[in-house]
């Protein structure tokens, strides 16, 4: 420690020194200030943040990634902005435990909110430390600096300028940031510098476009699954055919015709590892393995929703004032004039990414071991890495590499851990791909779950008591944060105990009643280890169906109040922004009131539209679902979607809007097609056969979307706030088209079919 | 195994390998050829697509002593002299992509599209495209690279 005090006293006091001998007209000697090495990464340091390259452009480490929205060039447009750098010259290194601190990876659409605002605000602070540097050498004073595309002037004296690559391009700056002490989402930094006055800005609502774009239509970029290594054997993995079933015997002498293929197993890990991927492929199918008898963990699905309500609770919560003082909600439903009561049901989600996951381990127990990983939390991954194979934290280095696509915890974090056990088994690196019926059948769950609401109103019609109830599976039973072996599928399967976390959620809105309570019990997970229904993070965890069960029974109050959908939000909700989303879509859509379903049709088409509205940490969200529905077959099609949004100010209107497109179809996929199957041995749903998505053809039509730019707004996250209301207005505009309140989805034909028009 | 013969982007190639192995894994693990990507191998997705005699082929259900004298293309043998293909250049002026790992599926079926039906309407693109998916539903961003690549 003491060795790097005094280093680094050292460098700036040399580098004073030739600033004081530094003459007029020679500014572009090299650059002498900060470091010549980039100090170990630290939180509190400024060059664990950004660093200006000896081009003059500049380099920011981002400890999140960007999964495909464009998160990084947003943070690269925050940064550029507030060191007047053109957001050309501005560079996103991200997701490498190696070059950034551990932000939290993509976590909770916390990427810009978050993680840029702490590069925003060290960019701030190497603006600051950049002019100071400036003043120094150009023996003028701070204040009377100017700052264009990165080179510094003085105003009174033009001629006196310097550049940040002939200040300190290709060193690293040598000074400190106010750290909050946490590492993940909650990291912050701060310094003394100044932010740039909002209506100065520049960068902010420009449409640069994607770096990453161009490399994947061309096929000139990597993604995790492209990763090899000299050596490098490939890896399958060998899964119960009832889940919690174990191996019992396993005969090699069935695959003895595969060349250098091994069989890894380990309790109820059980794997193959070959040269060749196709043969590590058909090893896995050929393996012949006795599995141990066992219990058919699950419940009949037909059951699913009555096993759920009959199950006990492990774990209650809620939110409000109302928590504590339960008595007062039971009086004010007693004392109202009428009462109406709705229950929705949502199933189990599957991730079900584009492809299975993959990761590649090198493990070196005497060196550094390094995982590649498509996961979101490529720190926390390598963690959970290190933990598994007895490593310490800093003898394992996280990768983050492109993916096959990612909404939360999917099935990246089990196969970081796979590839791990693998790689210690054989002392090589492995590069583990798990096949299609793990990534859809074995890859976590969104938790399937019941919500009753209930409304109790007064003889005029006002709602006077309002209880939101949610009883659903755990939304945790593995962790997002994949640093623990315990929270990982092929961990637990090695024996690595579980720990639930034991949580839910509640609806995010601002209606204002006089009584509103939200509640919520876990129910306990029907296979305690290794299940294929485990529960975790899907995209806008628990949004989707939270508000399906919220926004559709606002409806149904609105309807039994004889008020309009929209009329009666705009009644109930408390917040400006909140009436303002609302307000802008339904002008947008050409919202016309009604106080019943109005059941258009033209022969067989039945057409309709619904309003849902939520919020997320900051941003809000309102949606107008236009659909189209055969009667005749009951199929829904999502004809056009108009979405307001508020997330504050917006940085790159168009990789927002093209978010919120994203946002929209994933979320009508999950509307009207998206249900993980299981019989009472192991989940069902195995492919896109078994778990289909959107088709192409059943794409929306149109989506329009009113972007709300609040300048003076620090900018929200954006990248799960539209996915939140989709599936609730959808379930409006098919009640408007057809009479019909579906109250479990998804949205099929035979749930049409079936419900009473 | 046997001596299997490929032609692959305009290039001869030989391969040892298991008769019945499909075709992505000849492209990627023997001839480190990743753009045709593994998603399910069960011919459900279209990642793993190339073209071979100017059809749309999944590789993955594609064994690869199948292919014979087919000259194979995959998305990297697309580009004509170092410039995108005007499929590749429709979806990067449209921002398609977002996790990105299923375009080679889109991209490659769209080329083998337009080389037989040039102006197609949007009932021929549908018929094309159904089937692939796209995870991150990136849907009406490829309706509108595939329609701008049709008229350039």
């Amino acid at each position: 420690m003491n060795q790097q005090i005094n280093r680094r006293n050292f460098l700036s006091a040399t580098g004073a020194l030739t600033v004081s001998v530094m003459m007029p007209g020679i500014a572009a000697a090299a650059p002498t200030a900060g470091l010549a090495k980039r100090p170990p990464l630290d939180p509190k340091k400024l060059a664990s943040y950004i660093t200006i390259n000896a081009n003059g452009t500049a380099t920011a480490y981002f400890g999140k990634m960007d999964m495909g929205q464009g998160t990084d060039m947003g943070v690269a447009q925050m940064v550029a902005e507030e060191l007047d750098l053109p957001v050309s010259r501005v560079f996103v290194e991200m997701g490498d435990s190696a070059s950034s601190v551990n932000q939290g990876g993509a976590s909770g659409s916390t990427g810009v909110s978050h993680g840029g605002a702490t590069l925003r605000n060290a960019a701030a602070e190497a603006r600051r430390q950049l002019v100071n540097m400036a003043a120094q050498r150009l023996n003028v004073a701070a204040d009377d600096l100017t700052v264009t595309d990165g080179v510094i002037s003085s105003k009174t004296t033009p001629t006196k300028k310097v550049t940040y690559g002939e200040l300190i391009g290709g060193r690293w700056f040598d000074s400190e940031v106010e750290w909050n002490g946490k590492i993940g989402n909650d990291l912050a930094v701060k310094s003394p510098a100044k932010l740039k006055d909002p209506k100065d800005y520049k960068v902010y609502g420009t449409s640069p476009p994607r770096r990453d774009v161009a490399p994947k239509i061309l096929g000139t970029g990597k993604f995790v699954t492209d990763i090899r290594l000299p050596g490098m054997l490939h890896a399958r993995m060998v899964m119960p055919p009832v889940a919690g079933a174990e191996p019992v015997s396993v005969d090699e002498s069935s695959i003895k015709s595969i060349p250098g293929v091994k069989v890894i197993w380990q309790k109820a890990f059980l794997g193959v590892v070959a040269p060749k991927e196709w043969d590590a492929v058909k090893a896995s199918r050929m393996l012949k393995v006795t599995w141990s008898e066992t219990k058919a963990p699950f419940v009949e699905q037909k059951n699913l929703y009555d096993h759920i309500r009959g199950a006990k609770s492990i774990k209650s919560g809620g939110e409000g004032p109302f928590m504590k003082e339960p008595a007062k909600v039971d009086e004010a439903f007693k004392s109202a004039e009428r009462v109406i009561e709705a229950t929705y049901e949502w199933p189990f989600q599957s991730h079900a990414s584009m492809g299975p996951a993959c990761a590649v381990v090198d493990y070196k127990p005497n060196g550094i071991t390094t995982l590649w990983t498509g996961s979101q939390k490529p720190h926390f991954a390598g963690d959970g890495v290190a933990a598994l194979l007895d490593l310490k934290p800093e003898q394992v280095r996280g990768i983050w590499v492109p993916g096959p696509g990612s909404y939360g915890r999917n099935d990246a974090g089990d196969a970081a851990a796979a590839a791990a056990i693998f790689s210690k088994a054989v002392g090589k690196p492995v590069r583990f791909q798990a096949m299609r019926n793990e990534a859809t059948g074995w890859g976590p769950k969104s938790p399937a779950s019941v919500h009753t609401v209930r409304a109790g109103l007064d003889k005029d019609g006002k709602v006077v008591a309002w209880h939101f109830h949610s009883k659903a599976f755990d939304r945790l039973n593995v962790s997002s944060n994949e640093s623990d072996p315990s929270d990982t599928l092929h961990g637990q399967m090695i024996g690595v105990k579980p720990k639930a976390q034991l949580t839910y959620g509640s609806p995010s809105n601002s209606y204002k009643f006089d009584v509103r309570h939200l509640s919520w019990d876990v129910v306990p997970p029907m296979l305690e280890s290794a299940s294929p229904l485990r529960s975790s993070h899907l995209r806008d965890p628990l949004g989707p169906e939270i508000h399906f069960a919220h926004e559709s029974f606002v409806d149904e109050v609105a309807f039994a109040t004889n008020s309009d959908p929209v009329a009666f939000r705009l009644n109930y909700v408390s917040d400006q922004r909140d009436k303002d989303v609302i307000d802008a879509a339904a002008k947008k859509a050409g919202w016309q009131p009604r106080t019943a379903a109005r059941k258009q049709r033209d022969g067989d088409i039945a057409t309709g539209q619904g309003i849902a509205y939520s919020t997320r940490n900051g941003t809000r969200v309102a949606v107008i679902a236009e659909v189209e529905v055969d009667t005749k077959t009951g199929k829904v099609r999502g004809k056009k979607f108009t979405v307001a949004h508020d997330c504050g100010i917006v940085i790159n209107p168009q990789l927002l809007t093209q978010t919120i497109e994203g946002n929209v179809s994933q979320a009508l996929s999950r509307a009207i097609h998206e249900e993980v199957k299981f019989d009472t041995k192991n989940v069902t749903s195995v492919d896109w056969e078994t778990y289909p998505i959107l088709d192409f053809t059943e794409r929306p039509m149109q989506i329009d979307v009113v972007l709300i730019n609040r300048q003076n707004i620090p900018p929200n996250g954006a990248g799960e706030g539209s996915m939140r209301p989709i599936v609730a207005a959808v379930a409006n505009a098919i009640y408007d088209a057809t009479g019909i309140r579906l109250r479990q989805g998804p949205f099929t034909p035979e749930r049409i079919k079936g419900g009473a028009a | 195994m046997a001596k299997i013969a490929l032609n692959v982007d305009g290039k001869s190639h030989t391969i040892n390998a298991d008769p019945d192995m499909p075709l992505l894994y000849a492209l990627r693990d023997d001839l480190g050829l990743d753009n045709p990507k593994f998603g399910c191998g069960l011919a459900q997705c279209g990642a793993c697509t190339v073209i071979i005699d100017g059809q749309a082929v999944r590789s993955c259900v594609t064994p690869v002593d199948s292919v014979g004298k087919g000259k194979v293309t995959t998305l990297a043998g697309i580009q004509k002299n170092g410039v995108p293909h005007k499929v590749q250049a429709a979806f990067i002026a449209e921002q398609v992509p977002q996790c990105g790992y299923c375009m080679n599926g889109w991209v490659m079926t769209t080329v083998a599209l337009l080389e037989k039906t040039p102006k197609p309407t949007d009932k021929q693109i549908e018929d094309a495209l159904t089937g692939l998916k796209c995870r991150c539903a990136t849907h009406v961003s490829i309706m509108r690279a595939v329609k701008r690549a049709a008229q350039a």
